[in-house]
């Protein structure tokens, strides 16, 4: 009974995650922009908010070190997913490659900046990449001794948010108006780069926070050098089988995160542990659900009809 | 008179613009100074003292030593993890020709090594062995993603991305096995099995480093290969028709379908091959416990933008990007993190987005395209088609 509540903590852990992440990836493709570079932003996302965790005081109230960790993610994430918007709006630049060096980028970024900080704080002495914040990550759960925390409640609100911002109000149909026929959205008044520049902008603050939460799952320090381990692109995955929809995009990442969390409490379910499976094959899981999904989702995909192309005036 | 000569300056000026591989050259070289500056600056920013010298050691590398024979021995380190990036560049530039991103170099190169390192230590085998075995791993995820792609229409750079992550976890637990007690490094080739090691061919003697093999020419007469069947064969002339526009080649009765399995398979082959040259250079082991991809197949696309998607610009390429990665590594480090020299890296390929940008502008600076120059009008009409981009 024990482990069950552990898979479903980790499970939620990691379905927030995953649905943040994809809910970036599904307003920036909904807009038109592919971005493969979510990976690079969740890692600066998580330096953001590692930085506020790992240097406020833990004396403070747990919403207010949540709020500005929170913003902080929001902040980093948005300032770093300007250079997609630049490249591939202004400069129309090939968005996979700009996506991939944003990738590399954040991480040798965060490496850098938090090495720089560790060397300066010990005078040469610590040269490592990580950053620790024990006291401040208690202050967030929600139930002490659990996975249960704010993050969780904060997801459920971006979601409602998310979905009725996209189907409900104005701006949500005309930012996928540009994603599906920029040409028809600007010839009735609407401007293409600002809507783009939007769902970048707003793919920056989710993935931010989702890295913040990742870093935060079941673990009270991280190492940037070891970086997301490829959730980013996971959460693409779960955006491709959630057709873009934020209400089918929960139940992917829900499906993922059950996945993922196997791999952190296997050994303590007796029909697990019987079938003897080796920890590398539960580590895979996820990756190897993915492809399958992927294989079986991919052909009859409602991907957003012009993302991927830059918007040219002249072809309206 | 003085107008004359103005005009013939300005006339020379534009016949250099419009040679595209003076266009080429300058993008890169413009990339590469943006991207040091940028590192100078975050090094003055980190410790403005020492700045000048640590950007001064990541761009002399092996020429800081302090004799002939050890700079000549850390060059030779440098070929030896040269060889490796060019042949991943050259991965991801042959996939790009047909259009295709291949991210998934880094784990084609992982399971390469994977099975390297099991024929040479599980199976005791001969190099030439271990090495078909390498290129037929990296072949056989290429062919994975390539299948995925033209069957089901799966986008390569996520199902790569996810064949990464396998693969490492897949070799760190066959690897294990072979480890000597207590490390987590496999056994040294030297110890257990000298004939899977690459022949030298004189070449460690000339640089006094043991692990100077024949991988260093392999890896050129390799990039020469596959400029020329870029160029000069019908296969070639298909997989960039397929890239330019895949329906298209398939109206005109190529195989679009075959030809991006086949395309993704020798992209594999050739990032499988570039870690079969690493490893059974005996130069490094592999580290079971790492929890991170290696960064050689995603710094093959630094290499390969770099060097303008041309095979033998990889080369020269590569080489910059390794030199500046080992000078990195050698900075003093209660100073500095050694990712500085990443960090360049990562900066330049995200530069190099923006080369098409630059030599389109410097198209329009040589002034009006003259009908004679086809290849010119090609290029325009390539940067006009990788606007209308997207193949879903």
């Amino acid at each position: 009974m024990q482990q069950v509540m552990l898979l479903i903590q980790y499970t939620l852990v990691y379905a927030s995650v995953l649905t943040l992440v994809a809910l970036g990836g599904c307003y920036s493709e909904r807009s038109g922009i592919i971005n493969i570079g979510l990976e690079g932003i969740m890692v600066m996302g998580a330096l953001g908010g590692a930085l506020v965790l790992g240097h406020i005081s833990p004396e403070l109230p747990g919403i207010v070190i949540f709020l500005l960790a929170v913003l902080a993610a929001m902040v980093f994430g948005m300032i770093f997913s300007l250079l997609l918007g630049v490249a591939a709006i202004n400069f129309k630049a090939d968005q996979t490659l700009a996506g991939t060096a944003m990738n590399m980028l954040g991480l040798a970024l965060a490496i850098v900046i938090v090495k720089a900080l560790n060397i300066a704080a010990s005078g040469g002495s610590n040269n490592s990449a990580e950053i620790a914040y024990t006291a401040t990550r208690e202050k967030l759960l929600l139930a002490q001794g659990t996975e249960f925390s704010m993050f969780m409640v904060l997801t459920a609100i971006i979601l409602i948010a998310a979905y009725i911002l996209l189907y409900k109000t104005r701006f949500g149909l005309r930012l996928m108006a540009c994603g599906e026929h920029p040409q028809a959205a600007n010839s009735v008044g609407i401007s293409v780069a600002k809507m783009r520049y939007a769902g970048v902008l707003i793919s920056g603050a989710l993935g931010g926070i989702g890295g913040l939460v990742y870093i935060t799952a079941g673990v009270s320090k991280t190492n940037f050098e070891v970086g997301v381990a490829g959730f980013g692109f996971l959460a693409l995955a779960v955006m491709i089988f959630g057709q873009w929809k934020p209400h089918r995009i929960v139940l992917a990442a829900l499906l993922f995160g059950v996945f993922r969390a196997l791999a952190n409490v296997n050994s303590g379910f007796d029909f697990l542990a019987a079938l003897n499976l080796p920890q590398p094959v539960y580590n895979m899981l996820p990756y190897i659900i993915s492809l399958i999904v992927l294989a079986f989702t991919s052909k009859r995909s409602h991907a957003p009809k012009a993302e991927g192309i830059p918007y040219d005036k002249s072809t309206r | 008179m003085e107008m004359k000569n103005e005009q013939k300056h300005s006339s020379f000026f534009k016949r250099l613009l419009a040679n595209p591989g003076f266009r080429s050259f300058t993008a890169a070289l413009l990339c590469i100074l943006i991207g040091l500056l940028i590192g100078y600056i975050v090094l003055l920013i980190i410790n403005p003292a020492n700045a000048g010298e640590a950007i001064g050691t990541i761009l002399k590398n092996f020429m800081t030593r302090n004799s002939e024979r050890l700079r000549l021995k850390a060059l030779g380190n440098t070929l030896v993890k040269t060889a490796p990036l060019l042949l991943c560049s050259l991965s991801i530039l042959f996939a790009y020709k047909a259009g295709l991103f291949n991210i998934g170099a880094a784990g084609q190169y992982v399971l390469g090594a994977g099975a390297a390192l099991y024929c040479a230590l599980g199976l005791n085998l001969p190099w030439y062995v271990c090495l078909v075995a390498a290129v037929l791993a990296g072949a056989l995820l290429g062919a994975i993603s390539g299948a995925l792609k033209a069957y089901l229409n799966v986008n390569e750079v996520i199902s790569c991305i996810m064949l990464n992550w396998i693969s490492l976890y897949t070799v760190n637990s066959v690897l294990k096995d072979f480890c000597p007690v207590g490390y987590k490094d496999t056994h040294t080739l030297t110890s257990m099995n000298p004939s899977a090691v690459l022949p030298t061919l004189g070449l460690d003697g000339i640089f006094g480093n043991s692990s100077v093999t024949i991988a260093i020419p392999i890896a050129i007469i390799i990039a020469v290969a596959i400029w020329i069947i870029l160029t000069k064969t019908k296969f070639g002339y298909e997989i960039k028709a397929t890239g330019y526009n895949r329906n298209a080649a398939k109206y005109c009765g190529m195989r679009e379908k075959q030809n991006i399995i086949l395309t993704m398979v020798i992209a594999g082959s050739l990032a499988g091959l570039a870690s079969a040259l690493l490893f059974l250079s005996d130069y490094m082991q592999w580290d079971i416990n790492q929890s991170s991809i290696p960064a050689m197949g995603f710094n093959g696309i630094a290499a390969s933008f770099l060097g303008g998607l041309h095979p033998i610009g990889a080369i020269f390429s590569s080489y910059f990007i390794q030199h500046i990665t080992d000078g990195g590594s050698s900075l003093d480090t209660r100073f500095y993190p050694v990712q500085i020299a990443d960090l360049i890296s990562a900066i330049i390929i995200y530069l190099c987005g923006f080369v098409l940008f630059i030599k389109l502008k410097m198209i329009k600076a040589s002034g009006t395209i003259p009908q004679k120059r086809p290849d010119m009008a090609a290029e325009i009409k390539h940067d006009a088609d990788n606007k209308k981009g997207g193949d879903k």
